[in-house]
Formats: C-alpha cells, sequence, structure tokens
C-alpha cells in the first residue's frame, strides 16, 4: 500500500475541524484523530516513502524506517494520552494548538529531506506556544514570547545549515550529517537549542512551567524528543554528544533540588533525562542508540505522567509550589499513587520503565571504556530519585500537611494518568515488544540480579540520604524564590547593556548639545557685540576716521592691483 | 492543621511514620548485606568495591544537597526578580 495521506495532515485537517465543531463531536474528533492517523502509519510497510518534486527539489515527505515509526507511535500514543488528559478544556485555541503541535512532530520525525525537516521544526514553535499564551497571564505572553524567538532562531539556524549544505552539494536528504564544516554545525546547534544542550536549556525551563495545566503535557512529549530523534539520526558517534550529555545529566540536578515550582522542577529533570539519551547518542553503538531512544520512549510516558500528576494538582488547587503544597494525599490519593508510579519510572526502579532503558545507556558507557562519564551519569541516576523521584511526590502529596482540601482529580484525567501508567509498568516488566521496535536488534537482558541488586542498592541508598537531610533539618526548605540560570544572561544582563549603551548615548549627547549650545552662544554673543543694536558696527561714526578708513582701504586695492 | 469532621489519615499518626522508616531501614540494610553473599558481575574494578553502589548513591545525594544549598547564596532571587520585564 502506498502512502497517499502523510500523518500529519490527518492532524491539521483535524485542526481545522475542531475550529467549527463544538461539544461532543469536538471531544469526538480529538479522540478520534491519533487512532486514525495511527491505524494509517501501522499499515505503512518498512522502507516506504512518499516523494514530491516541487521546483525541481526532490522531497521525501514521508519516509518509514525504524528509527521514525518509533518515534511515530510514541507521538500517537503521547498525543492520545494527552487529548484524553485534556478533555474538560473548552479552549479552541488550545485544542487547535495541540493537534497542531502533535501532527507537526509527527511529520518531522516522518521527514525524508531536511527541507521538510526546517517546515515542522517551526510549525512545532509556532503551534506550541499557544500553549503557553493560553494561560492568558502576562507572565505566560512574556515567556511565550522568549520561547518562539529561541525556537524560531533555532529553525533559522537549521535552514541556513540546510542552504549550505546544500550549495556545498550535501544534497537535502535527511541522513547522517556528522561534525564536519559550517553547515553541520549550524544544524547541529539548531538541533542542540531544542534537545536543551548546557546553556541553551533555559527555553525550556523558562516556558514549560508558564503553560496551561494541560499545555505542559503535550509540550514535555514532543519539542525535545523530535531534536533526540534528529540528533540520533545525523549526528550518532558524534563523541562531543558524550560529554555534553554526560553535562546535561549532572547539572539541572543542582537546580531541581532549590527549585519550588514542581513543574519546573520537572523541567529541569527532563534536561537530565535528555542527558542520557544524548550521551547514548554520542557514544553511537548499536546498544547505545537503542538505549537512547528506548529512553526517549519511556521518558515521554513518565514525564508525560509526572507532568499530568501536577497539572491535575494546579488544576485542582491553583498552586504548584512546594513551599504551598503539601498533604494532597488526602484529598487526591489516586493522584498520589499514580505520581508515584510516574516517580518510580523516571527513577529506574526495577519492573518501572526507566530501568529497561536507562541501564543500556549506562553499560554502553561501560562498555566504551567512559569510565567517569559513566560515574557522572551514576551521579545523575541517584540524584534524579532524589529530585524527582522523592521530591516531587514528597512536597506536593505528603511533607508537612497545608490544610488544603480539594476534590481528587476529575476522572478523564485519572484515566489518561492511569493510561501512561499502565504502560510504564507494563514496559518496566515486559520490556520485549518495545525492544522489537528499536533500530537495531537488541541482545540486552535487563533483569539480571547484578543489574537489579546494583540499582536497587543505588536507589534506597538515595532515599536513606534524603531521610537522614530531611530529618536532621539539613535538607534545605522549598522557598518561594527565582534561581539564576543561563537566561540571566538575556533577560537581566543584555537588558541592562542595552540599558547602558542607551543611557550613555544619551548622555554624550546631552554633552555635546550643552557644548555646542554653548559654542553658538558665545558666538552669537561675540556677533551681538560687534553686530548687535550696540555693537560696534552699529555705532555712528565721525566722517574724518570713516574717509581715512575708505582712502585706506582704496591706497590697499591699488597696491593690490599693481602687485 | 486537620478539620474536626475528618477522619485520621495514614501519616496523621507518627506512629506510622516510624513504622514506615523502620522498615526502609531494614530493607537498606538487607540490600547491604546483599553484597556480602552475592557476587555481582561487574565490567569495572570499582563496581566489585564493597557496597560500591550503596555508598555511592549515599554520598552523591548528600553531596548534591549541600551543594545545592549552597548554590542558593549566589543563584536565588525574589520571587518577583524578573517581573516588570
Amino acid at each position: 500500500m502506498g502512502i497517499d495521506v502523510p500523518p500529519f495532515l490527518i492532524f491539521y485537517l483535524a485542526a481545522l475541524l475542531v475550529t467549527v465543531v463544538h461539544g461532543r463531536v469536538r471531544s469526538l474528533v480529538l479522540l478520534g484523530t491519533p487512532i486514525v492517523s495511527a491505524l494509517l502509519m501501522l499499515s505503512w510497510s518498512m522502507g516506504e516513502r512518499m516523494t514530491l518534486d516541487m521546483m525541481g527539489l526532490g522531497l521525501s515527505p514521508v519516509r518509514i524506517d525504524a528509527l521514525s515509526r518509533l518515534f511515530g507511535i510514541l507521538f500517537h500514543l503521547a498525543a492520545f494520552i494527552g487529548i484524553v488528559f485534556a478533555l474538560h478544556v473548552r479552549d479552541t485555541v488550545q485544542h487547535a494548538a495541540s493537534l497542531v503541535y502533535a501532527g507537526s512532530a509527527i511529520g518531522a520525525v516522518f521527514a525524508g529531506d531536511l527541507l521538510t525537516l526546517f517546515l515542522f521544526w517551526e510549525m512545532l514553535a509556532v503551534s506550541s506556544v499557544f500553549l503557553i499564551w493560553a494561560r492568558r497571564t502576562p507572565r505566560a505572553l512574556a515567556s511565550g514570547l522568549r520561547y518562539l524567538i529561541i525556537q524560531v532562531v533555532s529553525g533559522l539556524l537549521l535552514l541556513a545549515g540546510v542552504l549550505i549544505g546544500v550549495s556545498d552539494g550535501r544534497g537535502l536528504e535527511f541522513d547522517h550529517i556528522g561534525l564536519d564544516g559550517m553547515a553541520s554545525w549550524l544544524i547541529f546547534i539548531a538541533f542542540g537549542i531544542k534537545a536543551g544542550f548546557p546553556l541553551l536549556h533555559n527555553w525550556l525551563t523558562d516556558a514549560y512551567p508558564e503553560a496551561t495545566p494541560t499545555g505542559t503535557v503535550f509540550l514535555s512529549a514532543f519539542t525535545t524528543k523530535v531534536a533526540i530523534y534528529a540528533l540520533a539520526r545525523g549526528f550518532p558517534g558524534t563523541e562531543l554528544l558524550v560529554y555534553i550529555g554526560a553535562v546535561m545529566t549532572c547539572f539541572p540536578i543542582f537546580y531541581a533540588v532549590i527549585e519550588n515550582d514542581l513543574r519546573r522542577v520537572l523541567t529541569y529533570s527532563m534536561i537530565n533525562q535528555l542527558g542520557f539519551m544524548v550521551c547514548g547518542i554520542g557514544l553511537g553503538t548499536a546498544l547505545a542508540i537503542n538505549g537512547a531512544v528506548a529512553h526517549a520512549f519511556n521518558d515521554v510516558l513518565f514525564k508525560g505522567l509526572l507532568m499530568m500528576s501536577m497539572g491535575a494538582v494546579l488544576y485542582r488547587t491553583g498552586r504548584i509550589n512546594g513551599s504551598e503544597l503539601g498533604g494532597l494525599y488526602k484529598s487526591m490519593p489516586k493522584t498520589a499513587a499514580l505520581c508515584a508510579v510516574g516517580a518510580a519510572s523516571i527513577s529506574a526502579f526495577p519492573l518501572f520503565s526507566g530501568f529497561v532503558s536507562k541501564s543500556m545507556v549506562m553499560t554502553a558507557t561501560l562498555d566504551e571504556g567512559h569510565q567517569w562519564v559513566w560515574l557522572m551519569l551514576l551521579f545523575a541516576s541517584a540524584g534524579v530519585f532524589h529530585h524527582a523521584g522523592i521530591k516531587i511526590p514528597f512536597f506536593a502529596f505528603f511533607s508537612h500537611d497545608s490544610g488544603m482540601r480539594t476534590e481528587e482529580a476529575p476522572r478523564h484525567m485519572l484515566i489518561a494518568m492511569s493510561l501512561g501508567a499502565a504502560l510504564c509498568v507494563g514496559i518496566g516488566s515486559y520490556p520485549w515488544p518495545l525492544y522489537a521496535l528499536l533500530p537495531n536488534a537488541v541482545d540486552y537482558s535487563p533483569f539480571d540480579a547484578t543489574h537489579v541488586i546494583a540499582q536497587l542498592q543505588l536507589l534506597f541508598f538515595s532515599a536513606l540520604a534524603f531521610a537522614w537531610l530531611k530529618l536532621s533539618g539539613i535538607y534545605p526548605p522549598e522557598l518561594p524564590s527565582v534561581n539564576i540560570d543561563s537566561e540571566w544572561v538575556y533577560r537581566r544582563l543584555a537588558p541592562r547593556l542595552v540599558h547602558a549603551a542607551v543611557s550613555a548615548t544619551r548622555r554624550l549627547d546631552h554633552v555635546l548639545r550643552d557644548a555646542l549650545t554653548e559654542v553658538a552662544g558665545r558666538g552669537a554673543g561675540l556677533f551681538g557685540h560687534s553686530h548687535g543694536a550696540t555693537g560696534t558696527m552699529a555705532q555712528t561714526w565721525p566722517i574724518g576716521p570713516m574717509l581715512l578708513l575708505v582712502v585706506a582701504l582704496l591706497g590697499l586695492a591699488l597696491l593690490y592691483g599693481y602687485v | 492543621m486537620k478539620r474536626r469532621d475528618e477522619t485520621d489519615h495514614l501519616f496523621d499518626r507518627p506512629e506510622n511514620t516510624k513504622r514506615l522508616l523502620t522498615v526502609f531501614y531494614a530493607v537498606c540494610a538487607g540490600l547491604l548485606a546483599l553484597d556480602l553473599v552475592y557476587h555481582r558481575h561487574v565490567t569495572h574494578s570499582w563496581e566489585s568495591l564493597w557496597g560500591f553502589y550503596a555508598v555511592y548513591g549515599f554520598v552523591a545525594c548528600v553531596l548534591l544537597v549541600l551543594i545545592a544549598k549552597q548554590m542558593r547564596k549566589w543563584l536565588m532571587r525574589a520571587e518577583d526578580y524578573y517581573d516588570g520585564d
């Protein structure tokens, strides 16, 4: 069966449709879209592609192989769960934006050429920003604008890289790129911005926590994972990525420990998880690539689950700061339990999903002789349990009782979270169907005693550290605060520099104006002195001296004429 | 802060918290003891050190928290720090 209808088109058409239908019909359209699109996608066989000749450019808007199909399946799952979670929303903007956004992510991973990739890369940016703006607070508006600028810059870098690449004779096909020359570096940085490379990461932690309770669930699924897909396709085995990934696993966890906004904690923790994937892609071995993309798959599910549980808390209580929450297990016990499943999965507890994928990256790191990087990843593994596994459920649902009493999350939210939790536990206990989808053949068994015992020791003693620090009062309290991160450069330093430059220019302008005014004033004074009403020239002169002057002048002229 | 019409919840009683912690400590001790009897199939010499993962996990988290706590001195600002941008 040939490819007639690319899957993103179904999402785009559905987005148009939801703007004209309402109520139950709209809910049906929303829920049906990922199902119809997934059925269509699964009917294609490997290696098929859709080609298009446009103005002499050979484009392939759809290409099916193991890597693109894995991400395609993942994004359909994520879109469906997100839509179920957001069923209560009565906001056409959010409905249309989330469909276009999910469709663009699917379009991007099936893109067989770089120009198609660029188009969806930008569509991701302009559709997702509405999920942030839909919060309709001044803070969300400003944050969304910063997000949009950074995303569009990433797209422009990608376009520049592609165009330079074409003029260098690289062609448009999206395959292995590798770091070689200006064009590839531009594309690498474009991917890096969306993947949350260190120092380029701050748009994530700035914008995601400002989105609507349901918007963040969509946001956390797509953009960064498209970037991971693109890196896995274009830059596998690029050694630089091993170190970038290692840094990404470590630095965000420090921020996560002291961050108060629990959705921002989860966003920092997302960068940490992306680090494991980036590291695996950098290693480039069959096991490492498998681990990286399997971890991307699992991360979408467990991060989505955690974001949903925090979204439910925000939806019910209107609060998300650790300093204001606590004791919610009393009124939201089901949400608390589902959150705990997500926490166990992200912490990579055996039988939960994180374990079966992260351990592949860890094993590959040691196999390749990167022992120091391995120690960093191990540190980050302990740390992720600490801040995402314990801190999130603890401060939201347990800790000191905030006195807040609310209702359990609405039923459709519980269903969406249960779907995510079932997948986390299902993949964690029986990973072979996921392994069968991976791009490389899998010869790996996660459940040998060595792996399991080592991981349990690591996790339980991390928890012991938390218990000890908490009981002894050393653990830093949750404080209402903002922590400075790399965004400070463009939110504080750059405005300050611009401000300083403007005021310096203004001062210079003042000084020059004053000086000129004074010079002009003095000139006018002098002129007035000679030519003014009482000036020398305005005086009445006696005839005698005047005649003398005239004669002298004539004499001079005469002299001049003869000499 | 309990409302009068509310029943007691699991962790409203301190003895329940205590019980949970006791079980937890016992599991920790048991896991560490496993290292005495079970020899893990290691790929790196560090891993074969006794209690490597347990000690590393504990030390890593304590360091993480202590360093993060120090970072607050440099990085923490008032909640409205960026407001008015």
